[in-house]
This record gives structure tokens, C-alpha cells and sequence, in this order.
């Protein structure tokens, strides 16, 4: 690896009003290199990105770039054209393709003049075809994005970087949609590029592939470069205490025997609008004491299963029984009255009443519920009492139990539907992606709490994109694929990302 | 550089400002076309001002207009915190008042004290049945509100007057297309002699207080805000959304209905087809200027019976057009609707960074 320094970062600061984004960052990108940027939700990543794209204009300090000849420039701050063409690139965590348009369109789209009559695809295809060898990253270019697979589709979205000559890429959680094994197809690619000179700044949460694949690591926290170091140095308990600035809690999850079955499908289906959202012929149970992991790619029925389980689909066939009663005809009230908390996928859009108070969310489910009304009229002391116990025994921190519920942060919105849940010992619990998007904090917060629950004897359904943490918190594992559930009689990595790819015998 | 930046929660200070500020910057600007017309402004505005609080019957005048732009204000408001776009409170106002007079104009002839009441129900549930199948047609079918409320109050005024030249029609009228008088004892009580106001006012106050408390104590207006806040979550947190919304419209139609029955049983005693102008329509303006807060409806339904009535005086007075009332109206309700985006966002000035331009 040479040392030639390609982008350096010199003392970069934004602030939003009174909020501190980043605060005099420097950094530097050597050629060749995959740095890994590394921060919790709200550390400042994503600004410190859009500053070196020129969507934001830093308040104080510069950024330099290194030319195709070699001289080091400054770049002009914000304005995205400078950026683009001092040859920096971006993959965002979601796609900004055409879907109607095929691979090779996607690609050259927007990189030709707009009053060029008629264009030179040949040469186009030439190129392209060029990088794809010499990088490893196939695509079928003649075929429509919307039929590729998320991994083809993030593929596409490198070559329209590559296609622009780009010398730095950065990549802002890459491996988020993609299976493992797409992963590591994806960090060999990148090893490929590497390798003819390519910079990449790659944007991630999760510790193990960032040791696995970056040679160097730096850390945000609180807008602040807390920590750079190569990653041979490095180890996740060690970068774990860099980003958070402290010891993690180590989830303490003790060994217990599940005990009589809370919930159980046979055969049951559930038709969706699309493939996407339906289940084909699920049958498996979830016990008391036991948390059932659902691992599976994105889009694979985890919003059908999820939606069973909160009342929001029934079942077109096959019996669905909680707790020994079958429920055939399940909305969301029956399944609160059943005993099943559910922990929704989207807290914003499904999780809260955003513009009605925190203490009005924290009653939400149980409006029938006598401590709450009476003959119709609530009472908003007993309400009011109700909210500030609960924002104390759960650590709920905001402006208060009558501001709106959409001031207070992803992480204590959470921590709100957590005590709604929780508060009613619910029998069973679902969690669909209960730690997307929260700080390892809020994150070990909920790790607890499902731990807890599971200790009181309930049975937890607990659907995540997330293996290192299904394989922290599960008994059982489950790998959900195009609508099937199969039980995962393993803790391989490996076999169970084979199964999440659907290829299992 | 300007950069416009969302507000955590609007203000108290701005909710209240805003449309009170709207109202104010509509009378300025309807100051210039009153300067076309070759007016003198400050006379003009002075011959309003007089024409509705210049005497008793002024007065009580504009409060007489007030009354419906209540009722159907509220019916709008209430559905509008359900995200049910009712559109229709001018069908279902007509719908009210012929109900009104099918029951009250002979058909039962028992004292005030079951007439007046049945009057009254019989409206609302009139009113509400308009509603009620706008909404089922979108709690079913999907389909949209907007269009099938709209749609429906042309459909209501062609049978309106069918109904008036035909089963309703007065057979000592001459003919012309009107309904038979409601009975004196099915008539609501007027409030002051030799005055046209009457107790309907009363009711639609009534009516104003209860939904407030309703909207904000109760765990039917608790389902109501959270259906038309967040649909999706009220779904999930197992609020009937189909049936809240259904509730609403039961409500918001009967308070159409009502506005029906007020001017017909309290004002008019008999029934036209130009019962309303647009009282339906206006309501909309109430509710939007009122900011969706029952009481508020109370308040803003003074200020536009207010225009219309002063504006009418002054046209009497100066000799132009009455058409100026409808202006301020309209305008006051683009400057709340501008006036709502800056409650929502803040406009911000970014001092340019010294790196632009290197």
C-alpha cells in the first residue's frame, strides 16, 4: 500500500444552530486504502460526508484533493459539481436508480451532455464492460434494475461511480441489504479496486466487517474525531469503547429451559399485495422463556409474519393459535387483548401518534382500559401519573410527557414503545427490528428488556436484519426466504447467510 | 442564502397570531380594489364596522349569520382532525333543512316540547345519512371523499328541487317552489324581540363547547386525532380506524344537518332553494381560519358573518359591490394557509461560508 495522501479532511466544523454536527475533523485517505468510518446514529458521519460532497457548506476549514496529475488541489466547499469532478463518488445506503431503465442506461445516465442527439453506447458498453472485468463486479446490463437483486442493484450503483472516473468512492453502509455472502463478493470487489488505486471511505456500524475488511479505522462521536487506528491494531471491544466512549454492557443471557408453547402456526399463509408481503405454509412455535430469532434479507415476508403477529393480516389458511385459542379473525386490538406486545418495524409511522403527547402514545393500545377512562372521558391525571412513571422506570428522556412524541429521538421513541409494551407483561413479544437505527446504548437498552421479558416467561418473536445480534439474543433461529420458514439447526454464520440466499437443501 | 428550516411545534403565540394577523392583511389588501371602486377607504371600512356593531339589530344581524357558518364550520373541523375531508356540508345542510320540513311543516302536529326536538333529530340524521354514505362508499370501496362529498351536494340540490316542486311543495304557495311553513310550536324561540336571532345561536354554541371537551377529554376525539394524525400507527395500536372515521361522519354530518334546521326552523320558517349561500362551503373557511379548534370555529364564524354583514352595509351605504365581503374572505383564508407554512417552518438566513467561490 502506498502512502500517497489523495483527500485530506483539515479542520472541518458544522454546526446546526446550537447542535454541534462535526467539530474540527481532520482526515486523511491514503491511495489504495479502504478507511472505515466508524460512529453511532448522530455522530456526525453522514455530515461529514455531505460536506466533502458539497451538499453542505462547512463553517470553518478545507478539504484538499489530489488531481489526476498528481498535484494536491483544494476543493471548492460547497458545491457538488467540484466534488464530482475532482473524482469523488458516493454509493448511498439507498439506490437512486431508474428501475424501468436497464444496467447499462442507469449507468451512463446523467454523465452525457443533454443535447447530444443520439449517444455512443458501444463505447459506453465498451467501458463499462472494461471495469466489470477488471473489478469483478458482473452485472446484466440489458436487463431492467427493477428485476436485478438488491446486491446486483448496489453493483449497478458502483459502476455509475466507476463509470465517472471516480478515484475516491465512499460507500455509506454498504452491506446493510446484502446477505453475507453478497457481502464478502462485495469487500472482494472493493479489494479488486483497491488495488488499481481506488481510495474508498466506507460508512459502517457493524464491527466485525469493518475489521475484517478495512486496513484503517476512524471514529466519530459527538462530532468529534475521538480515534484513528490501523485496523491490524484493533480489536471490536476496543473500537466498541471509542465510539460509545465507554464500556458497553455485555448483555448477560442466561441459560433456561423454554417452557409450554405461547404461539404456534401450522401451515398458515398469509397473501400479501406482493410476493414480498406473504407468507407460504409457515409452520413453527414459539415457547415461553424462549426468543425465536427470524434472520432473513429485506423483503422476504418479515412484514407479513410481522403483521400476523400484531393483528394487522390475517391468515388466508392454516391455524394461528396464542396461547392455545386460535384467532381467525386477529385485528390489532384482539391481539393486545390476547397479551402480545408488539415492537413495530417503522416506530415513526406505525409506533407513534407523532404530533399527540408522549403521555398520549403511552396509552395508546389501552384506551378501554379503566385506569385510563372512564364512561369515555379520559382521566389525564391518572394519564399524566401514568407518563412520568413510566419515562422514569424507562429512562425516557425528552422535553417532557406533554410535548409531542415526534420531538424526542429514535432512541427514546423506542425506549417509549418499549414501556407501553413492556408495562403490560405481555405473553408474547414482537420485535421486528427493535435496535434499527438506535445507538449501542438504547440498543443494549432493548437487548435487556427482551431479555428480561424472556425471564418473565414470555415468548419473543424477534425478526432482525442484524445476525450478530439474532445470534446474541436467540434460542432458536429461524431463516426466513421468499415467504418460507426454515429452522436454522445451526450458528454458522456461513450456513445460515447460505439459507438467507435461499440456497439450502 | 435563505434556507427554510421545519419548526420543532408552532408556537401558542403563533397559533393564535396567525390567523388574526390573515385577517387583518386580508382587509389591507381588499383596500385596493375598494380604491378602484373610487371609495374612500377609511369610510368604507368605517360603514362596516358600523354595519355590524353600529346598533342592536346590526348586531344581532351578524350573529344571526353566524349561527350556520358554526355549524357547518364545526362539521367541517371535526372531520378535517379525522384527515375526513367533508366537503359536502352543503348537501347535507340541505338535506337537514328538508328533513326539518318534512317533519315539521304539518306533518306531526304535537306541542313544542317533541316537535321542536324531533325537528331537530330528524335533521341531524338527515345531515348525517349524506355523510355517512360518502364514507362508506370510501371505508369500502376506497373511494376518495373529496370527490364523492362534492358530487353529492349537486345531487342533493337537484332533489332539493324536485322535492320543492314536488311532495314538499306548499300547496297554498302559488306555485312557487318553496315548502310549507314549519308549524309556530315547531319553530326554535327567537332570542329578542322584533330581532332575527334566535336560539339556534345557543345550540351552536352548545355545540361548540361539547366537541372541544369531546376533541380533547374524550377517547372518542383521543381515536379521532390519532386516526387522522397517524392512520397507520391508531391502526396498529388497534383504534377501529374505519369506524372512528364513521363516527366522525355521523358527527360532522349531523352538524351540517343541524345548520339545515337552524335556518329553517329558526330563521326562515319555510324552505327555498337559496336556503344557503354557501353557508356549506364558508364552513370550510370557518373551520381552516379557526384552525381546527372547535372554539376557534366560534370565533372565526363571528369574523367572516362579520365581513358579510358589515360588507353588505357598506355596499348599501357607498355603493359598491357586496362582492368585496367574499374577497377578505378568500384572502383571509390564502393568508392562513400562507400563514400555516410559517407556523411549520422558519425561514433562515446562512451567512456564506468564506470557502465559496475559492
Amino acid at each position: 500500500m502506498t502512502q500517497t495522501i489523495v483527500l485530506s479532511l483539515k479542520g472541518l466544523s458544522k454546526r446546526f444552530g446550537s447542535v454541534v454536527a462535526n467539530d474540527d475533523v481532520s482526515l486523511d485517505l491514503h491511495q489504495g486504502e479502504v478507511l472505515a468510518l466508524l460512529g453511532e446514529n448522530g455522530a456526525g458521519k453522514t455530515t461529514l460526508m455531505n460536506m466533502l460532497f458539497g451538499h453542505y457548506l462547512p463553517d470553518s476549514g478545507a478539504i484538499d484533493v489530489r488531481n489526476e496529475i498528481g498535484a494536491i488541489e483544494p476543493l471548492t466547499l460547497g458545491h457538488p459539481q467540484a466534488a464530482l469532478s475532482a473524482g469523488i463518488g458516493m454509493v448511498h445506503q439507498h439506490f437512486t436508480l431508474a428501475e424501468n431503465l436497464n444496467a447499462l442506461d442507469n449507468i451512463v445516465l446523467g454523465s452525457e451532455p443533454l443535447w447530444r442527439l443520439r449517444r455512443d453506447s458501444a463505447m459506453a458498453r465498451s467501458k463499462i464492460e472494461k471495469i466489470m472485468s477488471d473489478t469483478g463486479l458482473q452485472v446484466a446490463l440489458d436487463v431492467p434494475v427493477g428485476r436485478l437483486s438488491v446486491g446486483e442493484r448496489q453493483r449497478v450503483e458502483i459502476l455509475k461511480a466507476l463509470y465517472r472516473d471516480v478515484r475516491i468512492l465512499v460507500l455509506d453502509e454498504p452491506t446493510a441489504v446484502l446477505t453475507p455472502q453478497e457481502a464478502d463478493t462485495l469487500f472482494e470487489n472493493i479489494g479488486a479496486m483497491t488495488k488499481r488505486g481506488l481510495s474508498v471511505i466506507f460508512i459502517s456500524h457493524k464491527l466485525r466487517e469493518v475489521l475484517a475488511f478495512s486496513h484503517r479505522i476512524a471514529v466519530l462521536r459527538h462530532g468529534v474525531k475521538v480515534g484513528e487506528i490501523a485496523t491490524k491494531d484493533a480489536d471490536e471491544r476496543s473500537i466498541a469503547r471509542m465510539m460509545v466512549g465507554a464500556d458497553t454492557p455485555e448483555t448477560q443471557r442466561e441459560d433456561m429451559t423454554p417452557g409450554a408453547p405461547i404461539m404456534t402456526l401450522e401451515n398458515v399463509s398469509v397473501t400479501g399485495r406482493s410476493k414480498r408481503d406473504s407468507l407460504t405454509n409457515v409452520s413453527f412455535q414459539v415457547a415461553r422463556h424462549e426468543i425465536l430469532g427470524v434472520a432473513g434479507v429485506s423483503g422476504n415476508g418479515q412484514s407479513a409474519l410481522a403483521g400476523l403477529i400484531s393483528g394487522l393480516n390475517i391468515p388466508s389458511n392454516g391455524v394461528f393459535r396464542i396461547d392455545g385459542e386460535a384467532i381467525a379473525h386477529g385485528n390489532p386490538s384482539a391481539m393486545i387483548k390476547a397479551g402480545v406486545g408488539r415492537i413495530p418495524e417503522d416506530r415513526h409511522h406505525d409506533g407513534i401518534v407523532g404530533s399527540m403527547s408522549v403521555a398520549e402514545n403511552m396509552v395508546i393500545e389501552r384506551l378501554n382500559d379503566p385506569e385510563v377512562q372512564s364512561g369515555g372521558i379520559l382521566k389525564r391525571e391518572a394519564i399524566a401519573e401514568n407518563a412520568a412513571r413510566l419515562t422514569e422506570a424507562y429512562d425516557v428522556r425528552g422535553p417532557g410527557v406533554s410535548a409531542r412524541a415526534r420531538l424526542l429521538s429514535g432512541g427514546n421513541i423506542q425506549k417509549l414503545i418499549l414501556a407501553r409494551v413492556f408495562e403490560q407483561s405481555p405473553k408474547l413479544i414482537l420485535a421486528n427490528q427493535p435496535t434499527r437505527g438506535l445507538d449501542m446504548g438504547a440498543a443494549a437498552e432493548v437487548a435487556r428488556r427482551l431479555l428480561e421479558a424472556r425471564k418473565q416467561g414470555a415468548g419473543v418473536v424477534l425478526i432482525s436484519e442484524d445476525l450478530d445480534e439474532l445470534l446474541g439474543l436467540s434460542d432458536r433461529i429461524m431463516v426466513i426466504h421468499d415467504g418460507e420458514l426454515i429452522e436454522a439447526f445451526t450458528r454458522d454464520r456461513e450456513e445460515i447467510g447460505l439459507m438467507m440466499a435461499g440456497e439450502y437443501e | 442564502m435563505i434556507r427554510i428550516e421545519p419548526r420543532n411545534a408552532p408556537s401558542r403565540a403563533l397559533t393564535l397570531g396567525i390567523p388574526v394577523l390573515s385577517a387583518l392583511i386580508a382587509l389591507a389588501l381588499a383596500a385596493v380594489p375598494l380604491m378602484f371602486a373610487g371609495a374612500n377607504v377609511a369610510t368604507a371600512y368605517g360603514e362596516m364596522f358600523r354595519g355590524v356593531f353600529g346598533s342592536t339589530f346590526a348586531f344581532t344581524e351578524m350573529l344571526t349569520r353566524a349561527t350556520p357558518l358554526i355549524f357547518t364550520g364545526l362539521a367541517a373541523a371535526l372531520a378535517f382532525r379525522a384527515r375526513l375531508w367533508n366537503i359536502g356540508a352543503e348537501g347535507q345542510l340541505y338535506l337537514g333543512a328538508m328533513a326539518a320540513v318534512a317533519v315539521g311543516a304539518g306533518f306531526l302536529d304535537v306541542p313544542a316540547i317533541v316537535l321542536v326536538p324531533t325537528i331537530i333529530l330528524c335533521g341531524c340524521a338527515a345531515g348525517a345519512a349524506g355523510m355517512v354514505a360518502s364514507t362508506a362508499l370510501k371505508t369500502r370501496f376506497g373511494a376518495d371523499e373529496v370527490v364523492t362529498t362534492l358530487l353529492l351536494n349537486f345531487i342533493i340540490l337537484i332533489f332539493l328541487q324536485y322535492m320543492l316542486e314536488g311532495p314538499l311543495q306548499d300547496p297554498m304557495g302559488l306555485g312557487w317552489p318553496q315548502s310549507a311553513p314549519i308549524l309556530d310550536q315547531g319553530m326554535l324561540p327567537p332570542l329578542m324581540e322584533r330581532m332575527r336571532v334566535h336560539s339556534g345561536l345557543f345550540i351552536a354554541l352548545f355545540c361548540a363547547v361539547v366537541a372541544q371537551f369531546m376533541l380533547t377529554r374524550s377517547v372518542w376525539g383521543f381515536k379521532l386525532r390519532a386516526v387522522g394524525e397517524n392512520a397507520a400507527a391508531a391502526r396498529h395500536a388497534g383504534i377501529p380506524v374505519n369506524r372512528t372515521m364513521m363516527s366522525v361522519a355521523i358527527v360532522s354530518g349531523a352538524l351540517a344537518g343541524m345548520a339545515g334546521v337552524s335556518e329553517v326552523a329558526g330563521l326562515k320558517g319555510y324552505l327555498t332553494a337559496d336556503l344557503s349561500p354557501g353557508f356549506g362551503y364558508t364552513g370550510i373557511v370557518v373551520a381552516m381560519l379557526a384552525g381546527l379548534s372547535p372554539v376557534g370555529v366560534v370565533i372565526s364564524a363571528l369574523f367572516i358573518a362579520s365581513v358579510f354583514v358589515g360588507a353588505d352595509s357598506m355596499s348599501r351605504a357607498m355603493g359598491v359591490s357586496s362582492y368585496l365581503a367574499d374577497l377578505v374572505v378568500a384572502m383571509s383564508l390564502l393568508c392562513v394557509l400562507i400563514g400555516g407554512f410559517f407556523a411549520r417552518f422558519r425561514i433562515a438566513r446562512v451567512a456564506s461560508g468564506k470557502g465559496e467561490g475559492a
